[in-house]
C-alpha cells in the first residue's frame, strides 16, 4: 500500500463523489417526479396514457441501465438526437428510476385499506381529494421502505456512468489503475468512497423503517 | 440512404453473433442464479441461527456486498485478485464468482424472510405431533418456504440477468460487447448503425426479461 499516493489522489475522489451523489440527487428527485406522475395516470385510469405508462414500466424493469445509456449516448445521435453525458446520465437514471419509485408508490396504495377510500367517497370527497388528502398521505408512509431501496439501488446505479464519458468514481479508479497500475489502492480508495455516500443512507433508511413500522400504520 | 443502417443487423452473420452474445449473458446469469439459491439457503437458515458470532459475520457480509455497486464488486474480483494475489481469472469466472456471492447475499435475506415468515406454531405443532427435527424441516416447513420463494428466486433471475450487462466492462463479449464490435466493423461502409444495433440489444434484453418478470409476477398473485 502506498499511502503518499492515497492521500495524492483523494481530491480526485472528492470530485467524482460529488458527481456521483449530484446525478444521483436529481436523478432521484426526477424519478419520484415520474414515478407520481404514473401513479396518478395510472390512480384515475386516463384511458391512454395507462397503457402507455404501463408499457413504459415493462421496458423499463426489463432493461439494463448499461443498454440504456449506450442506446441514449451512442444510437440516439444518430437518429439527429444528440444528448450530452450529463443529458444521458441523468435521463437514463430518471427513466430507470421513474418506473421502481411508480412501483413502490403503487404497492403502498394497494396496501392503504380500501375502506377509507370507500369512506372517503361516502364524505362526499371528490377522487382527487380523496387521493391527495386520505391515501396519499397513507401510502406514503407505507411505501417509505420500497422508496429508500430504490434510492440506494439508484446511486448504486451511477457506477455505470463511466461509458457515457462522465468523470465518476469508477472512471477515475479505471483510470489510475491504467495510468500508475496502482491498483490496490485506487480499488480500496473506490470502496471507501461508496461505503461513504451509501453506508448513512442505508442506515438511515433501516432507521426510517423501524421508526414507521413501531408507528403501526393500519394495523 | 436514410435507412440509419438496419441492413446491418442482416449482414452475415451478425444477427446471430447477437444471439450468441446474448446466450453468454443468459448462461452466466443461470450458473450464478442455481449457485446464489444454493448458498442463499445455507446463508438464510444461517442468520436465523441466533448466536452472536454468525450474526454479526452475516450481516456483515449481507451489508457490504448490497451497499457496493456490482460494478465495483466485479473490478474487485477482476483487478483486484490478479493485482494482489496473482490470481489469473478470467472475466467470465469472476463475473460468475461476482454474481454468485451477490446473489448468494440477496437469496439468504430472501429466505431468512420466507423462514421468519412461517409462524412458529408450524414448528409446535410439528414437534407436538411426534415429527423429529429434521422431519419438521423436511416435511413442514421447507414445502412452505419453498412456494414462498419461488416467485422471489425468478424475481432475482430477471435482476440477474439485467446485471450481467456489466460484464462488458471487464472484457466479456457477450452482447454489448458484440453490438460494439459490429459497429465498429461496419464504421466505414454503415456509419450509422449504431440506433438500430444498441436498439435491438435494448430489445433483445426485453425480450428476455419480461416473460420471466410476468411469470414471477402471475406465480406471486397465484400463492395469494
Amino acid at each position: 500500500m502506498d499511502t503518499e499516493f492515497i492521500v495524492e489522489y483523494i481530491p480526485l475522489y472528492i470530485e467524482a463523489a460529488k458527481l456521483t451523489f449530484g446525478i444521483g440527487l436529481i436523478g432521484i428527485v426526477l424519478s419520484l417526479i415520474v414515478g407520481l406522475v404514473i401513479t396518478f395516470i395510472q390512480y384515475f385510469k386516463i384511458a391512454v396514457l395507462k397503457q402507455i405508462a404501463g408499457a413504459y414500466i415493462e421496458l423499463s424493469r426489463n432493461t439494463p441501465l448499461l443498454v440504456q445509456l449506450f442506446f441514449l449516448y451512442f444510437g440516439l445521435p444518430k437518429a439527429g438526437i444528440s444528448i450530452s453525458s450529463e443529458g444521458c446520465a441523468i435521463i437514463g437514471l430518471c427513466f430507470l428510476g421513474g418506473s421502481y419509485m411508480a412501483e413502490a408508490f403503487r404497492s403502498g396504495i394497494e396496501a392503504v385499506e380500501k375502506g377509507q377510500e370507500e369512506s372517503a367517497l361516502a364524505l362526499g370527497f371528490t377522487r382527487s381529494q380523496t387521493i391527495g388528502y386520505i391515501i396519499l398521505p397513507q401510502a406514503l408512509s407505507i411505501s417509505i421502505p420500497a422508496l429508500c431501496a430504490n434510492m440506494i439501488f439508484l446511486i448504486k446505479e451511477t457506477s455505470v456512468f463511466s461509458v457515457v464519458a462522465l468523470a465518476d468514481l469508477m472512471y477515475v479508479a479505471k483510470d489510475l489503475i491504467g495510468l500508475y497500475y496502482k491498483t490496490d489502492e485506487a480499488l480500496l480508495l473506490l470502496v471507501i468512497a461508496y461505503l461513504i455516500i451509501l453506508f448513512p443512507i442505508s442506515i438511515l433508511a433501516a432507521l426510517l423503517e423501524r421508526r414507521l413500522r413501531y408507528a403501526g400504520f393500519g394495523n | 440512404m436514410q435507412d440509419l443502417g438496419i441492413r446491418v443487423l442482416f449482414m452475415g452473420n451478425n444477427f446471430e453473433r447477437l444471439l450468441e452474445g446474448l446466450w453468454i449473458t443468459i448462461r452466466i446469469s443461470i450458473i450464478a442464479v442455481a449457485l446464489s439459491i444454493v448458498f442463499g439457503i445455507f446463508l438464510g437458515m444461517l442468520m436465523t441461527v441466533k448466536n452472536l458470532v454468525t450474526k454479526v459475520l452475516t450481516k456483515f457480509y449481507l451489508e457490504f456486498i448490497r451497499i457496493m455497486p456490482q460494478l465495483v464488486l466485479l473490478f474487485l474480483v477482476f483487478f483486484g485478485l490478479t493485482k494482489s494475489f496473482g490470481i489469473n481469472l478470467s472475466g467470465e469466472v469472476s463475473a460468475i464468482i461476482v454474481f454468485t456471492l451477490w446473489g448468494t447475499a440477496e437469496m439468504g435475506d430472501l429466505v431468512r424472510g420466507a423462514l421468519i415468515s412461517i409462524s412458529k406454531h408450524q414448528y409446535e405443532s410439528g414437534a407436538a405431533i411426534g415429527l423429529t427435527k429434521c422431519q419438521v424441516y423436511r416435511y413442514v416447513i421447507i414445502p412452505q418456504v419453498c412456494t414462498r420463494l419461488v416467485p422471489l428466486a425468478i424475481n432475482l433471475t430477471t435482476r440477474m440477468i439485467k446485471t450481467t450487462s456489466l460484464i462488458a466492462l471487464i472484457g466479456v463479449v457477450e452482447v454489448l460487447k458484440v453490438a460494439q464490435q459490429i459497429i465498429e466493423a461496419n464504421r466505414y461502409t454503415v456509419p450509422d448503425s449504431a440506433l438500430w444495433i444498441y436498439g435491438t440489444v435494448f430489445f433483445l434484453y426485453f425480450v428476455t426479461c419480461w416473460p420471466v418478470s410476468l411469470l414471477a409476477k402471475r406465480l406471486e398473485k397465484k400463492m395469494r
